[in-house]
């Protein structure tokens, strides 16, 4: 079998490679070159989209090589329905990214490279099915993204940039000790060393060890996701990003503490993680209306929609804790949705900064009248982020909003108040800047949308609308993975509860805990 | 005490999907081409692409008219939201609600469509606006066209969406752009609503798949408990007071009178704000479970025809009074389903939709003939310069005062024999709002057509009859305002209630369920409705033909009562002080005191105790190499006398 | 022939190193420190050498060549610094070389 992953996973950095070929000063060769390259993994993963199994709820398309066989440390990659579409994701909005990457004019050849190390690092993370591997790449994400805040972003950048770094690695470290106790207990108890996902998925826990480790793991998560109150760093990160790498912040790297939810904190973790996920709501629910509120007075755009991914990782939260299908398949769906409209809103806010050089609403307003097409596309963006029946967004809502009434339905009803404010704020941002009068001078001779923006945001819309009308394929692939995550967790809830004689806590859809 | 439902007979076909398709194309045609093919193109696309949905919507009324009782035309297009037990298709169907629905948005949709060319003409955005009107009449089909409650909440929020955007159509003025905004939050706050009773549908309906298709609600309902019932029923109410402007979400449709007129016919008088009592018309069978649900309905419809009338009696903007006329008609819809006369309320909802429609476009035909002044105050005796307005204007308006021959007399009776048989308090309540209607629509007309005029000399100079493409949809709409009622006449009289014998298998047989009235009875109550209707009349001809002096006199003497109307009981100054001003405070201080001052003081206060801890610890760091050997000499020598000091 | 007890190599050693201590403290100018710190080495290589010699082991011998060879390339290099540090700041007074001073 071809080794699909792999190729997927290292072309961005085999690219990267031949990008330092190119000489710093031949701009328009980067980069064309980075663009066509980005598109390499982009037609791999299509193409494992299509190859990809959509009866099957296990990892499939495995591969494993030794890497430190001694301490049981292998290099394994695999791919189900969990991670499929966030690696699609990921490689389709590169290209995006490096069509944005003609407004970078300094140090554009650093820059390119740069991305596509990072594309390497997030695609690894989410297909490395080996802890080890998978904390290697975690980490390789957050250094080019500390150089890119901290070189290309704006005013206050090294600020932001060590925020973000230091805010990560705090959680981060813990779980990596969390890690190494869990192949060290592989050892004691099966006998040998093990870092694999699906080894250490068979581990028995005590509840204490267990609810150290998962707070270790859900640290992590919680603060990449970022769950309230670990949220401080987002805001900074993002308003000094630059748009690059405010959308891939936004569109993929903030996934990853959800996905890690999915995939490492809850799995490896059940019992104490159905004890924990009412914590988990509770938080999603502060988040999704704490956010949404701060969101309000915002006057910095780009502030205004880090806070708005406050609000919106919240719902995804918000649906994971149901531990149920509706809930985690809508919180699967809203994790592309947010990384495709707030990845948008970003190029959006991206595109006004090119052209006026501040990204404060108070210095916009009317731009309607000169930007047309670009206010067509920023309207469907906006109305995608709100969750508007038709596209995408509302049918990751509605699921995870119906899947946390199922479990929660205080914090359903609360949540839905949450989709009440986010219609507030984002239309009142987009009233001010496209509509009223306009009076600024300095808006009266901007340029619209050109061809190469137009195909940044085309491919987005069409998408939107795809995802809105017909999420059927998507939601297909992703149910048996998810399954086969609920019913592990429902087994192993049911086993230690039966030993505690305590009535068992029914995790699937239809069953409400009584 | 309902008859046995007829059989529902389902016939698959596969035309349904052309009737939004149709506009859909047409959407699609404006935004890629509209700009680059001209106006004349987007007049001519715009319009026949909704001319073309309403011969397919004939098609198929024809069908369900000709078919057997209770057939159902469906089209399954394809699965939508398949997640577990849940399984959402996208499934368009006809019925007879339906299809009396679709005729009255692609019917009146085309009127206004038509209208709007000439309308609109000179208009920098014309491609936009035309997008946006056929973009919405997709989204009304789809509400009224949907098989399942979610796809009905799809075309839902669309028309809110469409309706924003058409409120908010002259962008470059802030006002009408905030209106746009408060249409849509104060719609998303009913339809939160909405979703949170679909989440309690959802869950109470235990295993099995869900599909959320009207037949299956209308099945598992009878299972659930009363109290789930009338919990969600009251939930999806509260989402059709957001949408259809009853109190307390009606704030927004009095500011939506900021977008162009023929959208406020066409959006905010004759479809999209019949959205709620077609939804409750629609689930009828879960409504009818839930006797206290029906009440509030009814009392909430009752309470809002009049607070509504009341408020529209001193109004001066032409367009504001047909506002809160338009709440108050609403208000007789909900009454109408509130008591259960569901045939009743959608009669009166194809009525209204006419007569409306015809007054909206007159009154867009008076604004544009003014040059732009709305303010009855400075028009007056039109009559002479707008013949076709006056006349048609005069239609309309005998027929919402529910005028004897008139439409609006019959569905308006219709309504109020059937409160009194269920609520004679709440019959008082409409009687009255009747009186109130009959005399401000004629305040309104005789302001506007009669009496002297009272524009300046350069308006009176430009003053001009609307050209033929205005005039012609106004014409039918007066034509359709008066035999519109025929359909639906009283039992006793001619063919009878043709109307509720046709939407009898769609929302149940209630034109003859619980006792009727009997026909003195009935004979008297139709007195009593004409009587405060012509009563209304006199009163508004006394006070602005006879004695134009009386209102303000009124008004002085009622000071106190004058100026609560005026300032329309001080709502928008209530909710904004109890809901949009906290708000903002709250999120201030959450921001400023809490996220900046708390959550990141926090953080930067752990680097805060970690720098100036380096900051101590580093004027160890002289810098002088000599004083680092001498500590680790010093270093040295400390160990070695350790160890041996303890070896 | 009376041979000299290793304690006086030993007690010589020491009387070196301390030198070569205080001189590396005390003294301000590179050049001395570094000479001073070539006593040091050469204090603990007599120090191998005799102890060797007791033992009758070639372990110290041969640890003598590996401090020797790392006494040349330090001279070397050390002195490179040094005339580096000179050049630039026209002085090898250790107290005014403080750059690294926080």
């Amino acid at each position: 079998m071809m080794p699909l992953l792999t190729l997927i996973v290292f072309t961005p950095l085999m690219a990267a490679l031949m990008l330092l070929a190119i000489p710093r000063e031949q701009v328009r060769a980067l980069r064309r070159a980075a663009f066509v390259f980005s598109l390499v993994p982009f037609a791999l993963s299509v193409g494992l989209l299509f190859a990809f199994d959509a009866a099957k709820g296990e990892l499939q398309w495995t591969e494993r090589a030794a890497w430190i066989p001694r301490y049981g440390i292998h290099y394994l990659l695999g791919v189900d329905g969990i991670s499929l579409f966030l690696v699609v994701l990921t490689t389709f909005l590169m290209p995006i990214v490096f069509l944005q990457a003609w407004d970078v004019e300094k140090r554009v050849k650093e820059y390119l490279v740069l991305l596509l190390v990072m594309e390497t690092g997030m695609l690894g993370a989410l297909l490395a099915t080996d802890l080890f591997l998978f904390y290697v790449f975690w980490e390789l994400m957050l250094i080019p993204m500390y150089f890119l805040i901290g070189i290309w972003g704006g005013e206050h950048r090294i600020y932001a940039a060590i925020k973000l770094v230091l805010y990560t690695m705090a959680g981060s470290l813990l779980m990596l000790v969390a890690i190494i106790y869990l192949a060290i207990a592989h050892q004691q108890q099966i006998g040998q060393y093990s870092f694999a996902w699906e080894h250490l998925l068979q581990l028995r826990l005590s509840p204490e060890v267990q609810k150290l480790l998962f707070a270790a793991f859900a640290l992590a998560f919680a603060i990449k996701v970022p769950m309230f109150p670990l949220h401080t760093w987002l805001p900074d990160a993002h308003t000094e990003a630059p748009t690059g790498g405010s959308v891939i912040l936004a569109a993929i790297l903030l996934k990853m503490g959800t996905y890690g939810f999915l995939r490492f904190a809850i799995p490896l973790f059940p019992e104490i993680a159905v004890d924990a996920m009412p914590v988990v709501a509770a938080l999603a629910v502060i988040g999704i209306i704490y956010g949404a509120l701060v969101c309000m007075v915002q006057p910095d755009l780009k502030r205004l929609v880090a806070y708005s991914s406050v609000s919106h990782l919240g719902f995804v939260m918000l649906g994971m804790a149901a531990l149920n299908l509706q809930g985690v398949q809508g919180s699967l769906y809203q994790m592309l949705n947010h990384g495709l409209s707030t990845g948008g809103l970003f190029l959006a806010v991206g595109a006004l900064y090119e052209r006026r050089h501040t990204r404060l609403i108070a210095e916009f307003g009317g731009l309607w009248a000169r930007l047309p097409v670009y206010g067509a596309f920023f309207l469907v963006v906006m109305l995608s982020s709100v969750g508007l029946p038709g596209l995408n967004g509302f049918v990751g809502e509605f699921l995870i909003l119906l899947g946390a009434f199922g479990r929660f339905p205080l914090a359903a009803v609360l949540g839905t108040i949450g989709v009440i404010l986010g219609a507030v704020y984002l239309l009142w941002m987009f009233q001010r800047v496209m509509f009223g009068p306009l009076s600024n001078p300095q808006n009266a001779s901007l340029k619209d949308l050109s061809p190469r923006e137009i195909a940044m945001f085309a491919p987005l819309v069409v998408l939107f609308l795809f995802m809105g009308l017909y999420p059927k394929p998507l939601l297909v692939r992703m149910e048996p993975a998810v399954r086969v995550t609920l019913e592990r967790v429902e087994s192993r809830v049911r086993q230690a509860s039966a030993s505690c004689g305590e009535e068992a806590v029914c995790v699937a859809e239809g069953g409400r805990p009584r | 005490m309902h008859e046995v439902q007829p059989a529902v007979v389902v016939e698959n076909v596969t035309f349904l999907w052309w009737i939004p398709l149709l506009p859909a194309l047409g959407v699609l045609f404006h935004i890629f081409l509209g700009r680059r093919v001209g106006k004349t193109a987007v007049s001519v696309v715009g319009p026949s692409v909704v001319a073309a949905a309403f011969i397919v919507s004939l098609v198929a009324f024809i069908r369900v008219w000709l078919g057997p009782p209770g057939l159902v035309l469906q089209q399954v297009l394809w699965s939508w939201l398949p997640v577990g037990s849940l399984d959402v298709r996208f499934a368009l169907q006809v019925d007879a609600l339906s299809a009396v629905m679709i005729l009255v948005v692609t019917g009146v949709g085309f009127l206004i469509h038509l209208y709007s060319v000439v309308y609109m003409h000179d208009d920098p955005g014309y491609a936009r606006y035309f997008a946006y009107l056929n973009l919405f009449t997709v989204a009304m089909l789809v509400l009224v066209m949907a098989d399942n409650l979610l796809l009905l909440f799809v075309g839902w929020e669309g028309v809110g969406l469409c309706s924003y955007l058409l409120i908010g159509f002259w962008y470059d003025n802030d006002a009408n752009a905030s209106a746009g905004k408060k249409a849509f939050i104060v719609n998303r706050v009913g339809d939160a609503a909405f979703l949170v009773g679909i989440f309690w549908l959802f869950w109470s309906f235990g295993p099995g798949s869900h599909t959320f298709s009207f037949s299956e609600i209308a099945e598992r309902g009878r299972q659930l408990s009363p109290a789930v019932v009338t919990g969600v029923t009251l939930l999806l109410f509260v989402g059709a007071t957001g949408k259809s402007a009853q109190l307390p979400l009606y704030v927004w449709l009095p500011d939506a009178m900021a977008g162009p007129t023929p959208v406020s016919a066409l959006i905010h008088a004759a479809t999209m704000v019949t959205a709620g009592v077609y939804m409750i018309a629609r689930l009828h069978a879960l409504y009818e479970l839930a006797p206290i649900s029906l009440d509030v309905v009814a009392t909430v419809g009752a309470l809002t025809a009049v607070f509504a009338a009341t408020i529209g009696l001193v109004q001066t903007d032409i367009k504001k009074v047909l506002a809160y006329s338009t709440i108050s008609q609403l208000g007789y819809m909900f009454l109408a389903v509130g008591v259960g006369a569901f045939s009743a309320g959608i009669f009166h909802l194809l009525t209204h939709a006419f007569f409306k429609a015809l007054l909206f476009l007159g009154s867009g035909s008076v604004i544009h003939a003014m040059g732009g002044e709305q303010d009855i105050r400075k028009m007056g005796g039109l009559r002479r310069y707008l013949p076709v307005t006056y006349a048609t204007f005069l239609v309309g308006t005998l027929a919402i005062a529910g005028v004897p021959g008139f439409a609006g007399f019959f569905s308006k009776d219709m309504i109020l024999a059937r409160a009194y048989a269920e609520a004679p308090m709440l019959w008082g309540l409409a009687l009255v709002g009747a009186g109130l209607t009959a005399f401000y629509m004629f305040r309104l007309f005789f302001l506007v057509f009669l009496g002297e005029c009272r524009a300046d000399a350069h308006t009176r100079a430009h003053l001009h009859e609307s050209p033929r493409t205005m005039t012609i949809p106004l014409v039918v709409l007066a034509v359709l305002s008066v035999v519109g009622g025929y359909v639906g006449l009283p039992e006793f009289l001619a063919w009878g209630d043709r109307f509720s014998a046709f939407l009898a298998p769609a929302v149940g047989g209630s034109a003859h369920a619980g006792g009727h009235p009997h026909l003195a009875l009935e004979v008297a109550l139709m007195g009593a409705s004409v009587f405060v209707a012509l009563a209304g009349i006199a009163v508004a001809y006394r006070f602005y033909i006879q004695a134009p002096q009386t209102p303000q006199q009124l008004a002085a003497r009622w000071r106190r009562a004058y100026q609560l109307l005026w300032n329309k009981y001080y709502v928008d100054e209530l909710y904004a002080a109890l809901f949009v001003r906290p708000i903002v405070q709250l999120a201030h201080v959450l921001w400023r005191q809490f996220d900046v001052a708390v959550v990141d003081g926090a953080v930067n206060g752990a680097g805060g105790v970690v720098q100036e801890t380096g900051r101590w610890l580093r004027r160890w760091q002289t810098g002088n190499v000599q004083h680092y050997a001498l500590s680790l000499l010093v270093g040295t020598l400390l160990l070695l006398g350790y160890f041996l000091g303890r070896g | 022939m009376t041979t000299v007890p290793a304690s006086w190599y030993v007690v010589l050693g020491i009387l070196l190193f301390t030198i070569g201590a205080l001189g590396v403290l005390v003294r301000r100018n590179l050049i001395i420190v570094f000479m001073a710190i070539e006593l040091m080495l050469n204090a603990v290589n007599l120090v191998f050498v005799a102890f060797a010699r007791q033992q009758q082991a070639m372990d110290g011998q041969v640890m003598v060549f590996f401090v020797m060879t790392v006494a040349a390339a330090e001279a070397a290099v050390g002195l490179a610094i040094i005339l580096a540090v000179f050049r630039n700041r026209e002085t090898v007074n250790a107290d005014e070389v403080n750059l690294l001073r926080w």
